[in-house]
């Protein structure tokens, strides 16, 4: 009882801990970020590039670890006929076993290998690559539920109908919902239909309930691979990756190149103005009234007409945005991070 | 693999008519009610079935049956997950009716392509104005051709609509559609059917006081799913039927399961089918798990392989070396003096069991009756507990029979003449028992009910005798008498004490042997990984991973990474060491600091054959390898990205875990 005691106790710091980390809003971290480093941002090609010449550590253990899970291949064709799904956890990117086993045993077969991880994935391509591919049929449903019971009723139908369906990554962000989860449920109830997944995430079992958990009739079985997980994180938009989407340092200065002086000379005068101001969260932006009158005293505009076709000209490149206040004033701002500007700054000195 | 299907097959299909058998008087009370119900209002049955959903497609397949053969061919189950809105519900409703319809009377073809046409627009008028002329055809048709079912009755049907998961219907669409049905129940006799896994409470928080006061609801009650298992376990462990037995330990891991997580036979189904599946897979020993009759052809039939296999069990080891040295040399070298010895061993085997199971009952009978069941209520856990070790050695096992021993009044002879009832049932059933004991101990039992009604009418005629002396001195020599009587009785007490004794210790010692001790070849018959079995049913994802993370050495053996308790090894793959390294920091992550501090930890594995020169490219493959490794904890859902400060990231998970 000592041992449980210790053990109680260790759980009572524990759940103190947490709510004392999570008590105050405060964070205690160094304040560095990524721009001080001083690094060039890697973009995915040259990231995929630096990685390929990188030597996996471990290579001969993770193929000896790949061989024990290889060897319960026929296990699960077994398990598959009695109506089991098979579901595997476990570290390491599970794409290359569930390859290998669909290469190895289901070549005959009539599967379907969905890629969970494909960020524009949805239960509705693949049931209806269902009902297109392997049942033949031509037409469209109204919903997937109609789809469903069309595919249920001619699976019932038909009893020498056999699918395998391969499913990476069952808890990609596009399947997690709960109406997929649902659907492929009932699909995987399907005593004709055989399902192989395998899950990633910690807290995937908590998309299912009991209902859909013995719809699913899973089998457990963990398969830790140790393999790198390349096909389904390049999909996810990393911090540290370059990210097309947002509004970058050389799109930036890319677009000023091609205006005329005093049309950067604006812009800079505005930039200026929010560096100056990026102290002030509720800053909200410099209003139009006060910036004319600055472009004229710099000489940048002569006219309001001017200045305002110019603003036009920067808001069709995503340059600046504006934003009425509730007093109807007009504000501007540069949807752009601080660092970035100031980096563009400097750059624009070095170059002047 | 065969026979492995066969078996499964031959379970399912004794569990499922056993189901069905404990659900029909349950299905029977409602459908008597359905027909009773007039209309004034809609007439409801809730259903409080418990918290086990899975298991309750069965029953309202069942009832859906009875009802369909029974009273009415209307019946429509509906299910929360169809019905999102009041549209997609009426559209379901009227779908099922009809297809109900049809599948009932499939003579009349055109009404089938009417009916699907008329599946477009799907409304309460319609829905009425289709019954109205099915009634009608029934109605004006000749009595021949009428539905049997709708003439015993009534000449209109009730329409049953079965809402299977109450809970997980939206209020609005249930409301709505009770609102709607209860103005045109004059039209449409409706019978409504609630499936409730919690509790009736449920009924009023889902409806307002203004739409449950349109339902006359009766409420009926399901069997508890620990009823279920307690008549499961009856039916399928305990019994001689089936070849294949559990052990302990796999037995416990179902339990627990079913107590502590889920509530549901349909699991409890399923992990005994892959248990049957797991055995006849992995054990190659298992062809020989068959009846008794079909033992015998097996046994001549295997190869010589498969002898070794036999000579190789751990169980049949332990035997040949009970053996003197002569059989010793045969057993193990004689193929055809093994096989005449295996199949004498599997039928003691056999016979072991079938008289294990009646002595289990008759213990139970005794041991529940105590007070506080120091051995356990259920028959479950007396058969755990005798499975596992040697009963007779356990405490409780002490301190139940130091219990009985106290129990002896009266009550106890009336507890030992049901047992008595009991075995003598058994005994009758069980075709050939081996052991006569049992009718030995009959016939004991009976001399003491003699001797106790005997005692009992003394004691009565000596009250009779105190009441009609009043003589002082007659009183006192009946006193004494009574005395002395009493005196004798606890004499005949104590023998009921001895009886208990010779009893348990006869029985129990003689047959009450843990199988994985006592009985060679025990192997064939049970299983007993329940590692694996817990494997493949409760599994542990989050473990996995915490120990693939932390601990590589578990998985990849490599002298590398071998490395104690709480420190980083910097050989470890990278996703272990970012991993362990964000196990450090609190909520929020610093990229650029925990970017370092990687960038430090591998530098130092790789310095030995690190040049100054390339340093630079060195730089930028570790910081690949950074981006990597983080990006592979966010596809695990370790951190996510955050917003709160430039360049964090935000840690989902606490503590070491």
């Amino acid at each position: 009882s000592l041992a449980k005691k210790v053990k109680e106790q260790k759980m009572g710091n524990l759940v103190e801990e947490y709510f004392e980390a999570h008590s105050s809003s405060k964070v205690l971290t160094s304040d560095r970020t990524l721009q001080k480093l001083r690094k060039r941002r890697l973009n995915q090609q040259t990231l995929h590039d630096l990685l390929k010449n990188a030597p996996l550590a471990y290579a001969a253990e993770i193929r000896d670890l790949n061989q024990q899970h290889e060897s319960l291949f026929s296990k699960w064709m077994l398990q598959l006929h009695l109506g089991f799904n098979i579901v595997l956890y476990g570290l390491g990117s599970k794409r290359d076993l569930l390859e290998k086993f669909r290469t190895s045993l289901l070549q005959d077969s009539v599967h379907l290998v969905v890629n969970g991880y494909f960020p524009s994935i949805t239960v509705r391509s693949i049931l209806n690559s269902i009902t297109e591919e392997v049942l033949d049929h031509i037409g469209t449903f109204r919903s997937p539920l109609d789809q469903l019971e069309f595919i249920t009723k001619r699976f019932k139908e038909d009893s020498s109908l056999e699918l395998y369906v391969l499913i990476h990554n069952l808890d990609s962000q596009m399947l997690r919902g709960e109406r997929s989860q649902q659907i492929l449920a009932q699909l995987s109830s399907l005593p004709s239909i055989y399902l192989i997944a395998s899950i990633d995430h910690i807290n995937a079992p908590l998309m299912w309930d009991q209902a859909k958990l013995s719809l699913y009739n899973w089998l457990w079985y963990e398969t830790t691979t140790f393999n790198p997980y390349v096909e389904e994180t390049s999909y996810e938009n990393s911090l540290l990756v370059q990210q097309s989407g947002s509004l970058a340092l050389s799109s930036l200065t890319h677009v000023l190149h091609s205006l005329t002086l005093n049309a950067r000379g604006i812009f800079r005068l505005l930039a200026q103005h929010q560096l100056e101001k990026k102290d002030n969260p509720s800053y909200p932006g410099l209003s139009f009234q006060d910036f004319y009158q600055q472009c004229r005293e710099a000489f940048l505009v002569n006219s309001d007409l001017t200045l305002r076709a110019q603003l036009t000209e920067f808001r069709d490149h995503k340059l600046i945005r504006t934003k009425r206040a509730a007093d109807g004033v007009e504000y501007l701002l540069i949807p752009v991070d601080d660092s970035t500007l100031t980096d563009f700054l400097e750059k624009e000195d070095e170059d002047v | 693999q065969q026979i492995q299907e066969d078996l499964n097959k031959q379970l399912l299909d004794n569990l499922v008519s056993f189901m069905s058998r404990t659900y029909s008087d349950f299905q029977e009370k409602t459908t008597e009610w359905t027909c009773r119900m007039k209309f004034r209002e809609i007439p409801t049955a809730a259903l409080v079935l418990g918290v086990n959903v899975t298991d309750h497609d069965l029953t309202f397949r069942g009832l859906s049956d009875v009802l369909q053969d029974n009273i009415t061919p209307y019946v429509a189950l509906l299910e929360a997950k169809d019905c999102p809105g009041i549209k997609n519900l009426m559209q379901k409703l009227m779908g099922q009716l009809m297809n109900c319809d049809i599948d009932v009377d499939s003579l009349e073809d055109e009404d089938c392509v009417q009916v699907s046409q008329n599946k477009i627009r799907c409304s309460m008028p319609s829905l009425i104005s289709w019954y109205e002329s099915v009634t009608k055809k029934t109605d004006s048709e000749t009595p021949s051709k009428k539905r049997n079912s709708s003439s015993k009755h009534w000449q209109s049907p009730p329409v049953v609509v079965i809402f299977k998961d109450m809970e997980s219907f939206s209020t609005k669409v249930l409301q709505d559609f009770i609102v709607i049905s209860s103005q045109h129940i004059h039209e449409l006799p409706l019978v409504l059917i609630f499936g409730i896994a919690t509790s009736p409470m449920i009924i009023h928080r889902l409806l307002p006081h203004s739409v449950s006061s349109l339902l006359c609801i009766e409420l009926f009650q399901s069997l508890s799913c620990k009823e279920h298992l307690s008549t499961i376990i009856d039916k399928l462990l305990l019994t001689s039927q089936f070849p294949f037995k559990l052990g302990a330990k796999v037995l416990q891991v179902l339990f627990n399961i079913f107590l502590y997580h889920d509530f549901s036979v349909q699991n409890f189904i399923k992990g005994f089918q892959l248990c049957v599946v797991e055995h006849f897979y992995s054990q190659p020993l298992s062809v020989l798990c068959c009846h008794l009759g079909d033992t015998k052809k097996r046994v001549y039939s295997l190869s010589h392989d498969q002898c070794e296999n036999i000579r190789r069990l751990p169980s049949f080891r332990r035997y040949v070396e009970k053996q003197e040295s002569g059989k010793q040399v045969a057993l193990l070298t004689n193929d055809s003096f093994l096989k005449e010895e295996t199949e004498k061993l599997l039928e003691d085997l056999h016979v072991y069991h079938e008289n294990y199971v009646s002595i289990l009952r008759c213990l139970h009978v005794f041991t529940s009756s105590l007070p506080k069941y120091p051995l356990g209520k259920q028959i479950r856990e007396l058969h755990c507990a005798c499975l596992e070790n040697q009963v007779w050695e356990t405490e409780e096992y002490e301190s139940s029979l130091q219990l009985a021993r106290m129990l002896n009044k009266t009550d106890l002879v009336t507890m030992l003449q049901q047992c008595v009832e009991i075995l003598m049932l058994s005994s009758g059933k069980e075709f050939d028992k081996t052991v006569e004991k049992l009718k030995e101990f009959l016939t004991q039992f009976q001399n003491l009910e003699a001797e106790a009604s005997q005692e009992r009418d003394v004691s009565v005629s000596s009250q009779k005798e105190l009441q009609k002396k009043t003589d002082l001195y007659h009183l006192q020599k009946t006193l004494l008498e009574l005395k002395e009587s009493r005196r004798s009785k606890k004499l005949t007490k104590f023998e009921m004490l001895r009886f208990d004794v010779v009893d348990y210790i006869d029985k129990l010692v003689r047959k009450y042997l843990v199988p994985a001790d006592h009985r060679t070849l025990h192997e064939i018959v049970y299983f007993n990984a329940a590692s694996v079995l817990r494997g493949h049913l409760n599994a542990a994802p989050r473990t996995a991973l915490h120990t693939a993370l932390n601990n590589p050495h578990w998985y990849l053996k490599n002298q590398a990474l071998k490395c104690d308790g709480g420190g980083i090894s910097n050989k470890a793959p990278d996703i272990c060491i970012v991993y362990k390294l964000h196990l450090e920091c609190g909520r929020l992550i610093n990229l650029v600091d925990w970017l370092e501090a990687f960038s430090t930890v591998v530098m130092a594995a790789e310095e030995p054959n690190a040049d100054a020169a390339s340093l630079d490219q060195v730089d930028d493959i570790i910081h690949a390898r950074f981006i990597r490794a983080v990006s592979e904890l966010e596809l695990l859902g370790f951190i996510k990205p955050s917003k709160q400060k430039t360049d964090h990231v935000a840690r989902l998970t606490w503590g070491g875990c």
